[in-house]
Order: C-alpha cells, then structure tokens, then sequence
C-alpha cells in the first residue's frame, strides 16, 4: 500500500499501459516492436494482480505469486520468440511483417 | 452311403471355370476344350451316379413308403432373419432334380465336345469353354436349390452366363445388342419373381422348398389368406410375379422377345442354353412349387400358366411358320414346345392319375432336351459347312452331310410326334392331360402338334432336298468331335420316350399308373403325318407353290413374318410412353431442380468464400485486431445488457 494512492490510480494507470500495448501491437510492423508491446501488456497484468493483492486482500499472496509466474513466462516467451526473430531474419533479411506473409496463399 | 458327394457336381465346375477362366492366355485351343469337356464330363458321371443313387433309392431317405421325397443332402443357413425365415445354402435332390441331374450335364457334356470342332479357330476359344463351365455350374445350381432365394441367386448367375455367351462375339453389334436384349427383358421379368418372393416370405414365413411343398403348409395358408385384389389372395399374387420371372426365362408370351435375337450366340450356346436347359428354368420353377400353384385359391395361378403356355405355344408356331433363319425357326419351336410344357402344368391335377399332367411336362421337358439339343447342333453343323444361317443358301445337303441329316431327321420325326420316338410318348401324355382337363387348350395343342410337324419339315426338306444352290465350298460333313454329340443325341432321342417316367417323376413322389390312349395317341400322330406329309409336298422339290401360300395370306404372312409386331410395340411402348413421357421430364427435374439445388449451395459457398478470403491477410496484426474488436464489442455487450 501505498499512503495517497488508491487502487483506482494504479488500475488506471494499468489499463493505460495495457491500451497502449494494444495499440503497439496492432500498429507496429516490426516484430520487435510487436513483442515490446505484448511486454506491456503482461506488466499491466502484472501490476493489477499485485495492486488488487494488496488492496483488497493484504492477507493472502496468491497474486504476487502469480505476478511472479507472469515475469517468468514473459522472460521465457521473450527468449524464445528473439530466437525465432534471428532465424527469421536471416532467412528473409527483413522484419517487417508485410514481407512475412509467404504462407498466405 | 454318405451323400454329401454331392457338393461335387457344383464344385467342378465352378473350378472349371476359375481354371480356364484365369488362364485363358495361357491355355491353348485345343486343350482348353478337352480340358472343359472332361471335367463336365466327370461332372456328368457324378451327377447320373446320383440321380441312379436317388431312383433306386439307394441315396438314404430317398424313398419312404414307396413315394420319392425330398432329400437334403447338405442344408446350412446362411441368412436368418426369423426362426423360420432364413436363406439356406444347401443341396436338394428329388425326382425332377434328379431328372434335370440328367438333362443338363447330358446336353453340357454334348455342347462342350461339339465345341471343341464347332469353335475351331475362334479367338477366344478358352474364354467360350470357360463362360461353358459357369454356365454348367449355375444351371446345376438352380436344380439343387433348397429354397427360392437359393434359386433366385442362381437364376440371376444363368442370366449372366447367358448373357456373356450371347455376346460371345463382343465385336459384332447386333451380338452386343441381343445380349442385352435378353439380359434386360429377363432382369425385368425376375423384377417380378423378386417381389413374389419378398412377398411369399413376408406372408407364408418360409422359403424352404420342403415347406412350402408341405401339403399341410399349403392349407394353413389358405385359410390364413383370404381374397385381397380381384378375388385372389396374396400368396396367388406372389405365385403369379413369381410365374412372372418363369416366363421370362423361360420366353413365353409377352416376354419371349429376346429368345429369337438370342440365336446371334454360337449355336453350342444356342443348344445348351436356349434350346435344352436355362429356358426350361419357368417350367422347373412352376414344377418346384407345383404344391403351392395348384392348391391355392383353387390354381389360380395354375390357371394363368395353363393359357399363357396355350397362347405361347400357338403364337410360336405361327411365327415358326415364316422365318428364314433355321436358327430362328428352331428358336420359335422351342419357344412352342415350352409352352406346350406350361399348359401341361397348368392342366395338371396334383395326385393320382389327375397328376398325368405334371408328369407329362417334365417328360417333355427331357424329351425335348434331347432333341431340340440335338436339332441346334445339327443346325450348326449346317451352318458350319454353308456358312449361312439362311434356308435360301441351302438345299441338297443330304448327299453331302450324311450323318448330320440322319440324326437331323430323327429328331424332326421326334418333335413331330413320330412313334415310337421320344417325342411322341411326351407330347401323347401331354394330350391326353389336356383333353381330361380343358378342351380349349387340348384344340390348342392338338393344332399346335400339327403345325409343328409341318414348320420341323419345311426346314428339312428345304435343307436337305430342294435344289442345290451353287456352292462356293462344296459342303462337307463335319468333324468326329461335331458328329458324335449327333450320333448320342439321337440315340437318346430314340430311348428316352422309353423311360418310365410315370414310376419316377410325379407331382407326390408316388408312382402313377399310365396307359396309352390310342384314340388321342392316333389322332395326334395323324395331325404330325399330315404336316409332314403338306411340308413335303410343298418343299421337297423346288416350287412355287410356298410362294403363292405366301401371297395368298397377304397381310397376315407380313405379320407373322415380323414376329407379330411385338419387338415394335416394345419399342413403341418403351421409346414413345417411357422414356418421352417419364423418363425425359424426371430427368429435366432431376437437372434442373434437384441438381441444380445442390449445385447452388456449392457455388453459394464458392461465392462467399471468394469474398471474404481477403481477411484471411496473413498478418498478425489484423488477426490481433478483430481479435480486439471482438472483445470489445462482447464487453459492450455485458456493458449494456448484464
């Protein structure tokens, strides 16, 4: 908790973060980009399991343990999808995704 | 001794057929003909083995107090629907089996011998003796039946045998055309004798032919049915489709339309097959259910084979009367004399001497095996020498073809009625039945008894004696594997009329006691010298007096010359009516409606697909947009709904 700021300030801020993820996600053609903001979106999560955690239930730990899981996932989604951007840049030269859409047809 | 031998007859021939059949490459003429001719051969020898077996009773459970039953060798069920409704696989022997046990391996052995001269230089030679041998099984097949489907089976393999051995000569189109011909009018005719089947197992609950035999049976049905459709009862219906299917196999009138245009065969075909044993298959089919024909409804059913024989037999002979092709007036003559074997079932009372009838019609039956055989293959040993099948390119054969005209006269003296061959003791009997039963088809059979005399020796005289036109060829007498068929043939037809078929094949198993009636016996035989005697003073020497007959009847001389017009009104009937005003209009529908529906469900979705395949843009982000979207516009949903 934090003295002067209630629950409804950090979920605002939270949903912020999230629309703007949203938003990086539909809108950047990099794929970086992209996974930087699939990053935002996770922290949002993140930082409402801790917020509600501590707001409403300052007994129990469940959703810190959760916020724990989702930094861990993140790192490892993140790992595995910079591996996949390296082999995919070396085999197009590109990471634009309208140059990554060979399997349309 | 155990029976079950008896799986024997069926067995080889059927792996007669495999052997030649699979290796037809491979087998060369002549081996494949001596190779069929002694397995049928074997097959003949066990079937008189067990027929001999079954006659002097020595086969157990052949005869019980002195009256012949029925004798399953080996019975299985195959199909069951009900406890006493299943299609059995089994092998029956009774009198007029063990008869036909005769008849058709006799008359197969003869046609594959004379086939091994006959085919001389065919191709396809082992394919002939392989189609034989199917022939031969499914022929033996049907008489060995134990139930009605059993026999529907066979029937169906008959037809098929037929079918292939008609259109022997693929190559030739009017071959192809009679095959079908014959194949289409005999399946629709068994359309019938299916449905009378369907119909006796769904009402009588049984198509064991030891049960439907069963006089007790046969009595429980009766009282069970009462008249459902024009006074008669249902099982007189099934009798009457089944009689349907009879008919067409067996060419009575109207259904006979494809027995002339069958001859296009080779004549060995002609001679087993359309002469001696699958068109007698009608014959042994009433004869089979001879119990239920003749009790039901008073013989209903009885009654309507008794004149469709009459009609048939006259409206053959008439026909016989003015063709050319010898095959073709042999043709209408079998046709003739089946049905005079009809009208002797349909005459025919059940027991005692009232069973003559019966007897007599399976006399004739073998009888006429016999000649009519022997009669095709002297034909074809004709057409072998002149290489014609038309009277007009014949004449003054005898000179040339000594032995084929002997035995050619004895079997024309036998289906003439000429004592004391076979011929006459069938066709006396059959007399004397129809004369104790119905006067209208005794006259009916009485002229027909002459007018068969006469047409037999029309084709005699005009073969063998007339003028000789100017051969190409001088004719020669045939091969020793031609004439020997001859030779056996005609001398069964001198001693089968001799055979006392009255102890043997009766309606009840029981034995009849026959006498010769010389008035109907002396009437008969004088009608025959008369025909014979007018076919010699018209033929024997070429003259004009046939020609100024022909003028003379005019009109109806064009029409029996066109077979009565009936081929046209099948034409007609099935052009005109069928196809114009039913067939093309459901067809239309079919195209353009219950089509078209179909098709336009699949182009409808052929055409949307075609318009939304552009979102399927292969970008994450579009997908991560309707993604979001969707999303949104369910939360709105809770929003303003929840």
């Amino acid at each position: 908790m934090i003295l002067g700021v209630s629950i409804y300030e950090i979920l605002t801020l939270s949903t912020i973060i999230f629309f703007i993820g949203v938003y990086g996600f539909v809108t950047r053609k990099n794929l970086i980009g992209m996974l930087m903001a699939v990053e935002l979106i996770l922290n949002s999560t993140a930082l409402n399991f801790v917020a509600i955690n501590k707001y409403l239930y300052p007994d129990l730990i469940e959703g810190g343990i959760f916020s724990l899981f989702i930094i861990a996932i993140a790192a490892a989604e993140t790992a595995l999808a910079l591996a996949i951007i390296i082999n995919l840049y070396r085999l197009v030269m590109s990471l634009n995704t309208d140059n990554l859409e060979t399997m349309k047809n | 001794m155990d029976s079950s031998y008896t799986i024997l007859i069926l067995l080889i021939p059927i792996f007669t057929f495999f052997l030649l059949g699979f290796n037809f490459k491979r087998i060369k003429e002549p081996t494949s003909g001596i190779i069929g001719t002694a397995l049928i051969g074997t097959t003949a020898l066990i079937s008189y083995f067990t027929a001999f077996q079954y006659f002097t009773g020595a086969m157990k459970g052949a005869i019980v107090d002195g009256v012949y039953q029925k004798v399953y060798t080996m019975n299985t069920v195959w199909i069951e629907f009900s406890d006493t409704l299943h299609i059995d696989m089994g092998i029956l022997i009774d009198p007029i089996t063990a008869m036909m046990l005769i008849v058709v391996p006799t008359i197969s052995l003869m046609a594959n011998m004379y086939s091994i001269g006959y085919m001389h230089g065919e191709s396809g030679y082992t394919r002939f003796f392989a189609y034989l041998s199917l022939f031969t099984f499914s022929m033996l097949g049907l008489v060995l039946s134990t139930n009605i489907f059993m026999i529907y089976i066979f029937w169906e393999m008959v037809g098929v045998s037929s079918y292939l051995l008609i259109g022997y000569y693929y190559n030739k189109p009017s071959a192809v055309l009679a095959a079908k011909k014959a194949f289409i009018v005999t399946r629709f005719a068994d359309f019938g004798f299916l449905m009378g089947i369907l119909m006796l197992g769904y009402y009588g609950g049984s198509w064991d032919f030891k049960v439907l035999s069963d006089l007790g049976f046969i009595e429980s049905l009766q009282q069970a049915y009462g008249a459902v459709f024009m006074g008669l009862s249902v099982i007189t219906w099934a009798l009457i489709l089944i009689f349907m299917g009879g008919a067409g196999k067996s060419a009575m009138f109207p259904l006979h339309i494809w027995l002339p245009d069958a001859m296009e065969g080779p004549t060995p075909v002609s001679a087993l097959i359309h002469a001696a044993t699958m068109v007698v298959a009608g014959v042994f089919l009433v004869a089979r259910l001879f119990g239920l024909f003749h009790f039901m409804d008073d013989g209903a059913a009885l009654t309507v084979v008794a004149y469709v024989g009459a009609l048939s037999t006259l409206f053959a002979a008439i026909i016989a009367f003015t063709q050319h092709d010898i095959k073709r007036v042999l043709a209408f003559s079998t046709m003739s004399q089946i049905g005079y074997m009809m009208l002797a079932l349909g005459v025919s009372g059940y027991s005692g001497h009232d069973g003559l009838g019966f007897m007599a019609s399976m006399f004739h039956l073998f009888t006429h095996a016999m000649f009519k055989a022997l009669l095709f293959l002297g034909a074809g040993s004709i057409i072998h020498a002149v290489h014609s099948n038309y009277m007009q390119d014949m004449g003054g054969l005898r000179k040339y073809m000594p032995i084929t005209h002997i035995t050619f006269l004895i079997a024309a003296l036998a289906i003439s009625g000429v004592p004391p061959l076979a011929g006459f003791w069938s066709k006396d009997e059959i007399l004397v039945a129809a004369l104790h039963d119905n006067t209208l088809i005794f006259a009916v059979g009485y002229i027909v008894a002459g007018m068969t005399a006469f047409y037999m020796f029309r084709l005699y005289f005009r073969i063998f004696w007339w003028n000789e036109p100017n051969y190409k060829h001088t004719p020669h007498e045939s091969t020793n594997t031609m004439t020997i068929p001859l030779i056996v043939l005609a001398v069964m037809t001198i001693v089968s009329g001799f055979i006392p078929f009255h102890n043997l094949v009766t309606a009840d198993g029981a034995h009849i006691e026959t006498h010769i009636d010389w008035a109907t016996a002396g009437a008969s035989v004088a009608v025959g010298l008369v025909g014979i005697l007018i076919a010699m003073f018209m033929y024997k020497k070429e003259n004009t007096i046939s020609k100024r007959f022909r003028s003379g009847f005019g009109n109806f001389y064009e029409a029996a010359f066109a077979k009565f017009y009936i081929d046209e009104l099948y034409m007609f009937v099935t052009k005109k009516i069928i196809f114009a005003k039913i067939s093309a209009p459901s067809a239309w529908f079919d195209r353009n409606v219950v089509d078209a529906s179909m098709n336009g469900v699949g182009n409808g979705t052929v055409w949307i697909a075609e318009k939304i395949k552009g979102l399927q843009s292969g970008k994450v982000q579009d997908y991560a947009m309707f993604f979001i979207s969707g999303v949104v516009v369910i939360a709105m949903l809770f929003w303003f709904f929840i």
